[in-house]
């Protein structure tokens, strides 16, 4: 990466003046601008449907803009395709890593650039090549495995990997930390710093604010597809940065911070006990019971093995050892069906993967799950069109059309009519995988305000996030889970943020030191 | 920067030898099963027929099944871009008829095989530009295709047109002898040569790079700025050249067209393809697995032919053995899923 | 007005209109329907006849589609449910006895249903491609149907067996009965009860419909041994047509007619939503199409040529792509050219 000195010192490595992309029925960007330097890490902020995956895609040449320019280290560009972006120098890396999983490590390193000579490609110096890049952000791999052997944390290093074999002079890293665990984070970060000393410029996209202000140096925020700001980061305060994204300040989140001291009595059966449950390369056996009205957090790192946890707890994995006790008796729960006859619901983590069925209506989505339930006797009309609109109310659901098709719905929404379709099961058991992840702020107060409530009610709530302070708030008490076993239960009344970062990270940990 | 070393070199921990090269070369172990599966047949029929496995043998399975082979390549290229090529054997046959009846009315051969090539190359760019550029999907498109062809073919003439072109029947009734029984003909030859520039092309050009890339992850490939559209349309124009050529070697094996001609012949190549270990989802195979492949499917029909039964069993066969390859195939995939 | 064009049966209804249209434009005589001995002729009439198989064969690969999936190998089953029926017939030497018939109509039936079984296994259980796993069928099928007839085309005489595909009942081939009865006794099981929205449920994201609780794997199994039931009657039917068990003649091609009909009936190969009076007017409208190709004086065998021309067209109408691309040809200049879909999802 070298770059002449008229471009380390011009001001502006992107300028983005101006752009408006209209998508039918909806301005989906109106008059957006973005500047970005060489040697800085943007931020861009914003809710989901703020324009920023829009923004991002007009940067990368996925999408012509219909008004407003576009300058590229002082030249105005149009791009045609993610081709010419990167051949301006713009190279992306997405959240759900766009490499072949199939092909090696050096070769998606340096697919379309390998070395060649007389008329073939030279594999010895490709993968040469393809090692040096990789050292240059300090990885060290073996670049004849195949991609798809790595951890998506390498996976994506890879790809930045890859996008500086293009020379790129911008960067954007659209939601980069969200399947990274603590420690892939830091690595991610330190890559990122690295860039940033040799005059790239980073454009950052995330759903974590203290990551944000970790690394960024500057922050643009947009709402609905407008600008709100472009600010440098250290005149920003967590408080403010929320309050530009959303236009309002956000009082419901707080009001709910008295949840977790809300009294359990556990001297009755539990709803669900797991005795010694586990589950061969996925978990080892673990005991977990949850009690009537009680939320139970499952705190740890991604792949820690909390997602599995639940899974097994639901019967979407089929435990190999010890067993799981409904209301007292031992069950069998080989599929998801057996959970959800014994009243367990899971909303599982990937909401477009295994939650959503995009091409049906909003409507069919939440009946789905009793409508399996019964089998082929179908849910009556007049049934269905009470039991929708009533959750439609209750949860807020928008738009608040039951004939649209889930796929058109904001992630917030998507995942509110998820938790419709378990609370028209009337489950025991509800189990939360992640059901905040990547939806806007006002969503998520929605969905934890809910949770709260049902669980006031008597519902029992397994509920699994990233967002500690999320766990910490909700429930009541927390089991935390670290290389696919369970290390400790803890009672959020008695730690906090910090408190809980220390025992996932050293409990247990000291006897093996 | 040291922290991110200390913390990924862990990934290098890839400790003994064999694990590195299972870890490098997992993509080779449907072709080592299939090489494995022609071993055990050759064994199995030596021990069973006494004298089964002589030079003669093996030079009439390659001289019987050159025009598989060179369909088997094409067809390796569109499965690698996650497609699938139906038209195979109605173009084969539809190129067949139409050279047969051109060299009837007295074109020179030097003329009518290229010209045979360039139709079916043609036919495939059809089938490669609906695949790319109306979205149809590869088994509809290329369906199309075969209607085509095979209709085309009876247009030609609805009956047998023999061949008397010196230059073409030469390619069959050549037999280089090299002692022992051991022959080759000019058939084989080319059929061999289709297999190694075919080999070749994916293995050393950023076209056959970008081949697997494109059936790897489309979507990726199309974000890594890779030229998709051109990759896959070529890839249809390799098969559909593929199957031209197979129409010139078909016509000369045979000494004659026939509109019926090839009728299921593109089962015969997939099954053939995927026995030799190319994953019908596309991204991984290879075209020396495919030639195992279709070595496979000649072996069966010989020990079939020694046997004397019905040569119904031969398709029974065939389809048993794809079963058993996509059922280990699909536990491989499984497992190695689990492990990650 | 808007809403009618709207309508996802608009476009094959007005195709298979077209072509009526077409037909009776150039021989009035296409749309005459003659009354015989209390029997209807003409060409229409011989339409809701010979459409009989396509269709039980047809609506199986609805269901099928709708689960993602294809099933290659209906036209080996229809052989092999033939051979099956007909082996048994001629084995028993008694061609008119009706317990004889009743055995080779139920074995018939019983193996279209193994093959759909096997095939449902193969998918629904080890999880192989839809694609491949009925393509082992599709390749061996035929093969075993020559094993039970032996290497030969079974030939009988016995009318009853005759009239399922030739017969007349009330004036109307029986054949015809045959398929309404198909047609609503699917139409009855897919939509009066929820086995319809279950199964595009499972189309659509079949890992988010077994979390959701639905029993994704039976539901997949059924489509299959659906399908493989149905072409076993289909097959049955073409053994009465012609009363031979022919096994390399039977259902040739029959799997991509079905797959045809299907695609033009507006059901996509994606998987998802299906629409069973879709396919109805599908397999009427490839019936009326080869209809059209016999009457055009065209040689039989070169009626894939129409084929591929039909093919093209429709799944280029189909083609988000290619609308645009008239649209632009149409004057309506369009500078962008970005995928709508990914559009409309953003754009919510």
């Amino acid at each position: 990466m070298s770059l002449t000195d008229e471009e380390m010192t011009s001001d502006a490595l992107v300028a983005m003046r101006g752009i408006t992309i209209q998508f039918p029925g909806v301005k989906a960007l109106d008059d957006v601008d973005l500047t970005l330097r060489g040697g800085e890490i943007h931020a861009l902020m914003g809710e989901n449907g703020a324009g920023k995956s829009t923004l991002i895609k007009a940067l990368t040449g996925e999408y012509a803009v219909d008004a407003g320019s576009i300058a590229v280290a002082g030249e105005q560009r149009v791009f045609h395709g993610t081709a010419d972006a990167q051949q301006a120098g713009v190279s992306t890396v997405y959240q759900e890593v766009n490499l072949c999983a199939n092909l090696s490590v050096g070769e998606n390193v340096m697919l379309g650039h390998e070395v060649r000579r007389a008329g073939r490609i030279d594999w010895r110096a490709t993968h040469r090549a393809a090692v040096g890049h990789l050292q240059n952000l300090g990885l060290r791999l073996d670049t004849r495995t195949a991609l798809g052997s790595h951890s998506i944390a390498v996976q994506q290093l890879v790809a930045i990997s890859r996008a500086m074999v293009t020379e790129a002079k911008v960067l954007v890293l659209d939601e980069p930390t969200s399947s990274l665990d603590r420690g892939e984070v830091q690595q991610l970060f330190a890559v990122m710093r690295d860039l940033r000393s040799r005059g790239v410029a980073v454009l950052f996209v995330t759903h974590f604010l203290d990551q944000v202000f970790e690394i960024s140096d500057r922050c643009t925020v947009l709402r609905n597809g407008r600008l709100v700001g472009d600010y440098p980061i250290d005149e920003l305060s967590p408080g403010r940065l929320v309050s530009l994204m959303l236009g309002r300040e956000l009082e419901d989140l707080a009001a709910l911070s008295g949840a977790s001291d809300r009294p359990v009595d556990r001297s009755g059966t539990p709803v669900v006990r797991m005795k010694g449950a586990g589950r061969k390369g996925l978990i080892e056996p673990a005991d977990v019971d949850v009690y009537p009205g009680e939320v139970v957090g499952i705190a740890g790192l991604l792949g820690s093995g909390r997602t599995e946890l639940a899974r097994v707890l639901a019967g979407a994995e089929h435990a190999d050892s010890g067993q799981i006790e409904v209301a007292g008796k031992a069950v069998r729960l080989n599929t998801p069906r057996h959970g959800i006859d014994h009243g367990i619901a899971y909303s599982p983590e990937d909401r477009r993967a295994e939650g959503i069925l995009g091409d049906l209506t909003v409507a069919e989505n939440i009946v789905l799950g009793i409508q399996a339930r019964r089998g082929w006797r179908k849910v009556r009309r007049s049934e269905q069109d009470a039991l929708v609109s009533e959750y439609i109310a209750a949860l807020g659901i928008r738009p608040a059309n039951p004939h649209v098709l889930i796929r058109n719905l904001s992630g917030g929404n998507q995942q509110k009519v998820l938790l419709a379709r378990w609370l028209a099961t009337a489950p025991a058991l509800l189990i939360l995988d992640e059901p905040t992840r990547g939806i806007d702020v006002g969503a998520k107060a929605d969905i934890q305000s809910k949770v709260a409530e049902l669980s006031e009610q008597g519902l029992s709530v397994v509920f699994i996030s990233s967002e500690l302070e999320e766990v910490l708030r909700l429930s009541q008490r927390i089991v935390v889970m670290r290389e696919h076993r369970k290390i400790g239960e803890l009672a959020s009344s008695e730690t906090d943020v910090d408190g809980l970062i220390d025992f996932i990270a050293h409990e247990g940990r000291e006897g093996a030191a | 920067m040291t922290s991110t070393q200390t913390v990924l070199t862990g990934e290098l921990r890839a400790v003994t030898r064999p694990h590195r090269f299972m870890a490098r070369h997992a993509s080779w172990i449907p072709v080592f099963a299939a090489v494995g599966i022609l071993v055990a047949m050759v064994v199995g029929a030596q021990l069973y027929f006494g004298k089964f496995l002589t030079p003669r043998l093996v030079s009439s399975i390659l001289l019987d099944n050159s025009y598989l082979l060179i369909l088997a390549v094409g067809m390796t290229f569109v499965i690698l871009t996650g497609g699938i090529d139906l038209s195979v054997g109605a173009v084969m046959s539809f190129t067949g008829m139409m050279g047969a009846s051109l060299l009837r009315q007295g074109l020179p051969s030097s003329v009518v095989a290229p010209t045979m090539l360039a139709t079916g190359a043609l036919i495939g760019l059809g089938v490669g530009v609906l695949v790319q550029y109306f979205d149809v999907q590869p088994f509809i498109a290329s369906l199309a295709g075969m209607f085509l062809a095979r209709g085309l073919g009876f247009v030609v003439s609805l009956n047998s047109i023999k061949v008397t072109d010196r230059p073409i029947l030469w390619l069959q009734g050549t037999r280089l002898q090299a002692g022992s029984g051991w022959y080759i003909t000019p058939t084989g030859i080319i059929a061999l040569l289709v297999v190694l520039v075919g080999a070749g092309l994916l293995a050393y050009t950023r076209f056959g790079r970008t081949v697997y890339a494109v059936g790897g992850n489309e979507q990726s490939a199309r974000l890594m700025g890779l030229p998709v559209a051109r990759t896959k349309l070529l890839a249809y124009v390799v098969s559909g050249t593929c199957a031209g050529l197979a129409g010139v070697i078909f016509t000369a094996y045979t000494g004659a067209a026939y509109p019926l001609n090839g009728i299921g012949t593109e089962l015969d190549t997939i099954a053939a393809v995927v026995i030799g270990g190319t994953l019908l989802t596309g991204g991984s195979g290879f075209v020396v697995g495919s030639m195992i492949g279709v070595f496979v499917y000649g072996m069966i029909k010989t020990i079939i032919n020694f046997l004397g039964v019905d040569q119904s069993w031969t398709r029974i066969t065939i389809g048993a053995l794809l079963l058993l390859f996509v059922v280990v195939q699909r536990l491989i995939v499984a497992r190695s899923a689990r492990r990650r | 007005m808007n809403a009618v064009m709207k309508h996802r049966l608009f476009w094959p209804v007005v195709v298979l209109l077209a072509l009526i249209l077409v037909n009776t434009l150039s021989r009035p005589s296409f749309v005459s329907i003659t009354v015989q001995d209390g029997r209807l002729y003409g060409s229409l009439i011989d339409i809701l006849r010979n459409s009989a198989p396509l269709m039980l064969v047809a609506l199986g690969m609805t269901l099928v589609i709708a689960t993602r999936g294809i099933d290659l190998s209906v036209g080996a089953v229809m052989a092999v449910s033939g051979a099956v029926a007909l082996q048994i017939i001629q084995d028993s030497g008694d061609a008119a006895n009706p317990s004889v018939l009743a055995v080779a109509i139920g074995a018939g039936l019983l193996a279209g249903l193994a093959c759909g079984l096997w095939n449902g296994f193969l998918i629904a259980v080890l999880g192989i491609q839809p694609i491949i796993a009925t393509l082992v069928l599709m390749l061996a099928g035929r093969g075993i149907a020559l094993l039970i007839t032996r290497g030969f085309i079974t030939t009988i005489n016995s009318d009853p067996y005759k009239f399922m595909a030739q017969g007349y009942v009330v004036g109307l081939p029986f054949a015809f009965y045959v398929s309404l009865a198909a047609i609503a006794i699917v139409a009855v099981i897919e939509r009066r009860t929820a086995l319809g929205v279950l199964t595009e449920a499972v189309g659509i994201n079949p890992e988010a419909s077994r979390l959701a609780g639905v029993r994704a794997r039976g539901i997949i199994w059924g489509a299959y041994a659906a399908s493989g039931l149905l072409a076993g009657f289909a097959g049955l039917l073409y053994s009465s047509n012609i009363m031979a068990a022919d096994a390399n003649a039977a259902g040739l091609y029959i799997e991509l007619d079905a797959i045809l009909a299907v695609v033009l009936g507006g059901t996509s190969l994606a998987g998802g939503t299906f629409s069973l009076a879709g396919t109805v007017v599908g397999v009427f409208t490839i019936q009326t199409l080869k209809s059209t190709i016999t009457f055009l004086g065209v040689p039989p065998a070169v009626t894939p040529v129409f084929m591929a021309a039909v093919v093209v067209l429709v799944v280029l109408i189909q083609s988000s792509r290619f609308r645009r691309w008239v649209g632009r040809l149409g004057g309506r200049l369009s500078v962008r050219s970005a995928q709508p879909v990914e559009r409309t999802e953003v754009a919510s």
